[in-house]
């Protein structure tokens, strides 16, 4: 199994630069907000381990809510993305194919010069996630396309008959196909060593340390529940409206597609408490999306293709990423109706979210205010890619089951109807 | 307590005694002599409907019309954003809406422009009463017609021939939704109060944003104050949101593409794109336990979910009922508590499809729409000719994008709903593909199926209560 990596390269924008970068962004899109695949700047659809990726400017687009005197941070380019297989040959690859126009994005940064090595210059802009999620580990762009094509292949006659037949008839028309060069359905690579012995790790140590620290962990834990609760009924809530203008800028590059990216960047509290709180936390979603939801489903949300939590600005910051099914507001509904819990135990940690109690109750069942809080924070992302236009996460397990009817041999009737009722 | 004379009876019942009715899509010429109009308007309420009478009037106004009838920016301001935005305002609701091509605004007959309306009166009699009672209202001073549309009764079915008007939630008058979450593991048809009516707690616990204006606003004190916030005058309190599409049915396209398609059994497949008989009668049997909601006199219609047949055998998936009202609790089944503890958690196993369809009950809608054209019978639409019919479907909603555009964004033109791959609503949304699941086999699949309805027009508009009827009227 090749398992998924991520890059993300944040800089800062040069002063004046922001108008022409987002002119340059604009022109590698073919509709509002989606990347043209073959682009000229870069062409995403020549990079087969790439599943999705974005540039966008982040800003702080909160910042005024938070009263404060100094003046916002400076605009940031940030570029992101999710491959098969390690970021930094990825890196090198993206520097060896599409040089000229990286150079050309990354010369709207201050800190670029002409002369930088690019894998470099990418390095030290490297910025972490504090958690990534994938929503299938493991599922590489190749499968992803074989799969479709099979689906596509099998969706266009009928397979009549009864379903053991059916069956027969399939695998006997795929072979066929098969030995013809087409509709190929690669073996799985072996899985790097490296890797597994590091999740086999944290999956062992993580806890051991959580175990360590119990003993230390229950006896501040009234203290630390008499200061959350403290801060909860003191934290001030803030979530107007969004400006219509800003909703109707974040519509006009949505819904081109069966999937929708969102970005947003907001404050952290101020204090260690809430830092610490939000690092220990995340910390915990890590380990759940390492080891526990790794097979199409973030908790109940069976839509989201990738995701990750970004701290930028020393930690001030959170950026949050997300491809996901769908529209925004059925995204939203699917939060709120899902997974509430999760949602508040990272973003109460947030400045202005909806009060919450116990750092995972109230919150973002105050469906309104959660909905303003979030489309107010919402960044337009300037230019996306999806490697697999109008496919849903769902779509993609679909495909998987049903390449099973090729490779996993005869099927119990109940699973080959199941399978075959996907057709 | 529900103060039901402060609320327009359209909420409360859709008039089917009185059989004829017409649409009148009104512009505002003089503002003042229209809100003078308004003002003593012969408003129906849902007090009224205690007694029988030979007609009713309703009357609902577009963000647009508000503004010309001198409604303050910043109030306007705080009205739900897609009724302010507008139903045919920007491409990316369009496209949300499956309002493109034939759909698009562009080639709306009215709904956009100088074509949008102002205001939306419900006029609703007697057959023989209405055009008496018509002549009585006379709002000449104050608009201009922009459109009268007729409607038709066609004896509770639709230009295609199916019995409509049977499903409806049942609004909780009590006011006060029970906040327990457990109480929503089953599919109940009741839904809070606040769903359908501005001012009252909805189904997540608080109160939809709606304008609250300071007292200066509000001179005159009409205006009932804020529950959840002192001190402020709520505009909103025992108003909705009123949706009008304008679907002209192509019955003839609708009758050949089911003959083609399905032969001998041309009915039954219509049956299914639909998801109920001709007659009305549902696609599964009630389930024995009463559905909340559901009055024992409709349980053979009515007492039913999805749940004994996960695979659509008896109902297909994207049926246009299965879509418009999948009938699904929160949570999948669970077992007891620490099932569904484990199932929130993310840690059971979970189907293939669970949780892929949000809970039916935060996306409702109240219909109230009425048809127009001719109803024939399946054969008599084949030789035709057909004249132009269709439907004027109305519902009601306090929460647009949650309401009404999920359920016809995500869920009658979404081309994903419940794990289908590129297939919309046959019915309503030019499916071009239908699958229909088949015992022990491969599904159906139909496939170049025409659109069968196209929007011609369209626009949100807000039903006031009385109160701030008389607010608006007031100036
Ligand atoms: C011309 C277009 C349409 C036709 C011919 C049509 C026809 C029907 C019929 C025959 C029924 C079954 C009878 C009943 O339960 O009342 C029904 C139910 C329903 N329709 Fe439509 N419909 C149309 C458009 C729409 C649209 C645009 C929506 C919503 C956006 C919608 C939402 C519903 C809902 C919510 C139900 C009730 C489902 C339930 O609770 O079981 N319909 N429709």
């Amino acid at each position: 199994m090749t398992p998924q990596d991520n890059f993300m390269v944040l800089a800062p924008i040069a002063e004046g630069r922001r108008g022409d970068l987002e002119t340059l962004l604009a022109s590698m899109t073919d509709r509002p907000g989606r990347a043209d695949p073959a682009n000229p700047v870069l062409p995403f659809g020549a990079f087969d381990r790439l599943h999705v990726a974005r540039l966008l400017v982040l800003e702080d687009l909160a910042y005024a809510d938070l009263g404060e005197a100094a003046t916002p941070p400076p605009p940031m380019l940030a570029f992101l993305g999710d491959c098969d297989g390690d970021a930094e040959s990825f890196r090198r690859d993206l520097a060896a194919r599409a040089g000229d126009g990286l150079r050309r994005l990354f010369a709207h940064c201050s800190d670029f010069t002409a002369d930088a090595d690019l894998v470099d210059w990418m390095r030290a802009h490297e910025t972490p996630p504090a958690t990534a999620y994938v929503n299938w580990v493991g599922r590489t762009v190749r499968q992803v396309r074989e799969e479709a094509a099979l689906a596509s292949f099998l969706r266009a006659r009928p397979w009549p008959g009864p379903p053991q037949e059916a069956r027969k008839s399939i695998v006997a028309a795929v072979q066929a196909e098969q030995a013809q060069g087409r509709l190929p359905l690669s073996p799985a690579a072996a899985t790097p060593l490296g890797w597994t012995l590091r999740r086999l790790a944290d999956l062992v140590l993580a806890p051991l340390v959580l175990l360590l620290l119990t003993p230390f962990l229950i006896l501040i834990a009234p203290f630390y529940l008499l200061h959350l609760r403290k801060l909860e009924e003191t934290d001030a809530e803030f979530t107007p409206r969004p400006a219509p203008a800003h909703v109707a800028a974040l519509a006009r590059i949505e819904d081109h597609d069966a999937s929708n990216q969102f970005s947003a960047y907001g404050n952290v509290k101020p204090g260690a408490f809430r830092l610490l709180t939000l690092i220990f936390l995340l910390r915990l979603v890590q380990y759940t999306t390492r080891h526990i939801f790794t097979r199409g489903r973030l908790a109940r949300v069976p839509t989201i293709h990738f995701a990750r939590w970004v701290f930028t600005d020393d930690k001030r910051r959170l950026f949050f990423a997300s491809n996901y099914d769908g529209s925004l507001d059925a995204y939203m509904d699917d939060f709120i109706n899902k997974v509430a819990y999760g949602l508040n135990l990272v973003f109460s940690n947030g400045v202005g979210y909806p009060r919450c109690r116990y750092l995972f109750i109230g919150g973002a069942k105050n469906e309104q205010k959660f909905k303003n809080y979030i489309r107010k924070r919402q960044l337009p992302t300037q230019v996306w890619y999806k490697a697999y236009p109008n496919l849903t996460a769902h779509d993609l397990a679909c495909h998987s089951q049903l390449r099973r009817l090729i490779e996993d041999g005869p099927m119990r009737d109940e699973d080959l109807v199941a399978t075959l009722r996907l057709l | 307590m529900m103060d039901f004379a402060d609320i327009q009876g359209l909420v409360r019942s859709g008039y089917g005694q009185l059989t004829a009715c017409r649409l009148i899509l009104l512009r505002v010429a003089d503002p003042a002599a229209a809100r003078a109009w308004i003002a003593r308007a012969p408003i129906t309420t849902a007090a009224d409907l205690a007694t029988p009478r030979p007609t009713a009037l309703n009357l609902a106004f577009t963000a647009e019309g508000l503004r010309e009838l001198g409604v303050a920016e910043p109030v306007l301001a705080q009205f739900d954003a897609s009724f302010i935005a507008g139903m045919g305002s920007d491409e990316a609701r369009s496209r949300r809406l499956g309002d493109t091509g034939a759909n698009a605004p562009a080639g709306w007959d009215w709904g956009v422009g100088k074509r949008l309306p102002h205001a939306l009166l419900l006029a609703y009699a007697a057959p023989e009463a209405l055009d008496g009672f018509l002549a009585t209202l006379d709002w000449t001073a104050g608009f201009t017609v922009l459109a009268q549309l007729p409607t038709a009764w066609m004896d509770g079915r639709e230009p295609f021939g199916f019995a409509d008007g049977l499903s409806q939630p049942a609004i909780d008058w009590s006011g006060t939704p029970n906040p327990d979450q457990d109480a929503h593991l089953t599919y109940a048809n009741t839904v809070a109060a606040g769903e359908m009516l501005l001012g009252h707690a909805n189904e997540y616990g608080t109160i939809t944003e709606r304008p609250l204006l300071p007292p200066e606003a509000d001179p005159h004190n009409l205006l009932a104050e804020a529950e959840d916030a002192p001190g402020l005058r709520d505009l909103g309190r025992n108003g909705t949101y009123l949706v009008h599409r304008q679907l002209h049915q192509d019955v003839a396209g609708f009758w050949r593409a089911m003959r083609d398609q399905g032969g001998e059994n041309w009915i039954a497949l219509a049956e299914t794109v639909v998801g109920r008989r001709m007659d009305g009668s549902a696609m599964l049997p009630p389930c024995p336990a009463a559905i909340p909601g559901i009055d024992p006199d409709d349980r053979a219609a009515n007492n039913f979910t999805f749940d004994p047949d996960p695979d659509g055998l008896a109902c297909p998936l994207g049926a246009h009922i299965r879509r418009a009202n999948p009938r699904n609790a929160d949570l999948p089944p669970s077992g007891g508590a620490i099932g569904r503890l484990l199932r929130n958690l993310g840690l059971t196993r979970q189907n293939l499809r669970d949780d892929l369809v949000s809970p039916t009950r935060f996306h409702r809608i109240l219909r109230r729409g009425r048809d127009y054209g001719t109803q024939l019978s399946p054969e008599a639409a084949l030789a035709g000719p057909v004249e132009e019919s269709g439907l004027h479907f109305i519902c009601l909603n306090t929460n647009i994008a949650r309401q009404f555009e999920f359920v016809q964004g995500a869920w009658l033109a979404g081309r994903n709903f419940d794990g289908l791959s590129g297939e919309n609503d046959p019915l309503t949304a030019g499916a071009d593909t239908y699958s229909i699941p088949q015992p022990h086999a491969a599904n159906r699949r139909l496939t170049g199926l025409p659109a069968f309805v196209t929007l011609r027009g369209g626009a949100y508009f807000f039903l006031p209560g009385m109160r701030a009827l008389r607010w608006i009227g007031q100036g």
